[in-house]
């Protein structure tokens, strides 16, 4: 049973202004989250995807639809009864909000007290989290005295402290530089691995997904338009928002403006091929090729890898007689995908 | 100079009337506008207690009182003041009547300086599970100290500033000193003491204030 089941959830805000239509900020979203997972949740700003995750811990309540967590419906739980599901769920920020009051100590001891776990514990656990993400020697600092990557890792600390079996990333790495990105990254990767806690990414930047999630859907305008395995997303995608989130880092297809480009040096036609997981040689399709009497040249391309697989887009421009050609790809489209291109 | 001296006493007693008066005026007040500035704030749109009610209640509350020049406000609530203090007159009714000035006016520095805090701070809360009130005790109160207690300072020399019309109900402290020993008597001398009084007074509040805002702030 998924540890997170969200099931024809719709959420209408009420309008800004009178006279102005409530537009739904979700509109018949379903989504199954397996324990362990690291399930992203791509689109752009507007697309509801914030709202979406707020769900999980209730923080707001959907309009019409269930959203079960651990077994228990979350959605329609009084405020007082919430309390025991959010200790069991922890929430990352993309502005970090630690408690400016606080020490670095302090904001991670805040859940803590708000569980009940008595003070006699609380030492060995904010050692141990501190430990983890590596923040022994800023104990005692406050949050104005830190980088933007140390405090988001004091964010991470404190949304773990009370071992929650979910970990909520709201656009977690979007206000860090790159460098600082890949360490916060790294740190929820392991969060995942040495923990086994489920955790659901927000993100705009495919790269997040790329490198830490196993699932992912991808939002559009309060809907889901397509969700699977990162891998079959990245190497096949089918909606036209993934596609423009998968050409963000899968540069191996062209584009329309390089496809215009080589349209010039080459009349003939321009096929892609696409492979996926070295399921297919691609030896198998040149020697198809040349022994159709087709000429090729590579003219665009390259091999990716996700999830330790790897799949690849190769663009060929292909001359020779036209008949022989047709027949070459379609003994080909047996192994690889094949895509006219022009 | 001679008669200043002479009403050395009587000065000494106006300082002690005056910290007596505000003091008590500033506890009473600053706590009850405390609570309502609370109140104001829990219940905006989208804040922790939301209630469109409450809220509405508490501002129209609020903007009737708040805007009453103090000399006539004074006047206005003696009723008041004697059904609650057992006086309308005298050092217990002004007190009154300051602390229930005081706490409209604080009510909204006390609302501005929370409305400060980051929405996102309190969402993190929540998000651990912290319920409205424990929100208001360990995060709203300590994240918006420093300017609370800049807002207060504030308040405390207006308070100061309002106890001077004293006199009107049968008061007394340092306005009222400087009105009747200084103005009526036509001695400058003597209201030029107690103004400096007042103003070394609210200099050294303020300055402590400062201080104490800058510990909070670390900055």
């Amino acid at each position: 049973m998924p540890i997170i089941q969200i099931t024809d959830v719709t959420k209408t805000f009420p309008p800004r202004s009178k006279g102005e239509a409530a537009a739904p900020a979700l509109d018949g979203v379903s989504l199954d989250v397996q324990k362990g997972d690291v399930f992203g949740i791509i689109g752009y700003s507007g697309a509801g995807k914030s709202t979406l995750v707020r769900l999980i811990n209730a923080l707001e309540k959907p309009s019409s639809g269930s959203v079960v967590v651990d077994g228990v419906e979350v959605s329609t739980l009084p405020e007082s009864r919430l309390k025991r599901v959010r200790l069991g769920i922890g929430m990352v920020f993309q502005q970090f909000n630690l408690f400016n009051a606080r020490t670095v100590w302090g904001n991670i001891e805040y859940p803590l007290r708000v569980a009940g776990i008595p003070k006699s514990e609380h030492q060995a656990r904010i050692s141990e989290l501190l430990h983890f993400v590596g923040l022994v020697d800023q104990a005692h600092a406050y949050p104005d005295q830190l980088s933007g990557g140390q405090k988001q890792r004091v964010g991470i600390a404190r949304a773990l402290a009370t071992s929650p079996a979910i970990l909520l990333a709201d656009e977690a790495t979007s206000a860090l530089d790159p460098e600082t990105t890949r360490e916060v990254l790294a740190l929820l990767k392991r969060v995942n691995e040495e923990f086994g806690t489920t955790i659901v990414v927000i993100t705009h930047e495919m790269e997040v997904i790329r490198s830490i999630a196993n699932k992912v859907a991808v939002m559009e305008k309060g809907r889901i338009v397509e969700s699977g395995d990162v891998f079959d997303i990245f190497s096949a995608p089918q909606a036209e928002a993934t596609k423009r989130f998968v050409s963000t880092i899968v540069t191996s297809v062209p584009d329309p403006d390089a496809l215009s480009a080589l349209r010039k040096r080459h009349p003939g036609r321009i096929v892609t091929f696409s492979f996926a997981d070295g399921s297919t040689s691609q030896s198998s399709v040149f020697l198809t090729l040349g022994e159709a009497a087709v000429g090729f040249e590579l003219v665009y391309g390259g091999i990716n890898e996700v999830q330790a697989r790897t799949f690849g887009h190769l663009t060929l421009a292909l001359t020779g007689d036209g008949a022989a050609i047709d027949a070459a790809l379609e003994r080909i489209a047996a192994v690889a995908t094949v895509t006219e291109v022009a | 100079m001679d008669r200043l001296i002479e009403l050395l006493p009587k000065l000494f007693t106006s300082v002690g009337e005056t910290f007596y008066i505000v003091g008590i005026a500033m506890l009473v007040g600053g706590l009850l506008g405390l609570l309502l500035g609370l109140g104001l704030y829990v219940t905006r749109q989208g804040s922790i207690l939301e209630n469109r009610w409450v809220s509405g209640v508490l501002n129209f509350v609020v903007n009737t009182f708040r805007p009453i020049p103090f000399i006539i406000f004074i006047a206005a609530v003696q009723p008041l003041a004697r059904l609650v203090v057992g006086t309308g007159i005298g050092n217990n009714a002004l007190i009154f009547a300051l602390a229930l000035a005081a706490t409209f006016a604080i009510s909204r520095i006390v609302e501005q300086n929370l409305l400060t805090v980051q929405p996102g701070v309190i969402e993190a809360a929540r998000s651990v599970g912290a319920g409205p009130f424990t929100i208001i005790g360990t995060i709203l109160l300590p994240e918006a100290l420093g300017p609370l207690i800049l807002g207060y300072t504030f308040i405390f020399v207006a308070v100061t500033d309002m106890s001077a019309v004293a006199g009107l109900i049968g008061g007394g402290g340092l306005g009222n000193f400087a009105i009747q020993y200084g103005y009526r008597l036509f001695n400058p001398t003597v209201t030029w003491a107690a103004v400096i009084i007042i103003i070394v007074l609210i200099q050294l509040v303020q300055l402590l204030g400062n201080w104490l805002a800058r510990r909070v702030l670390r900055r």
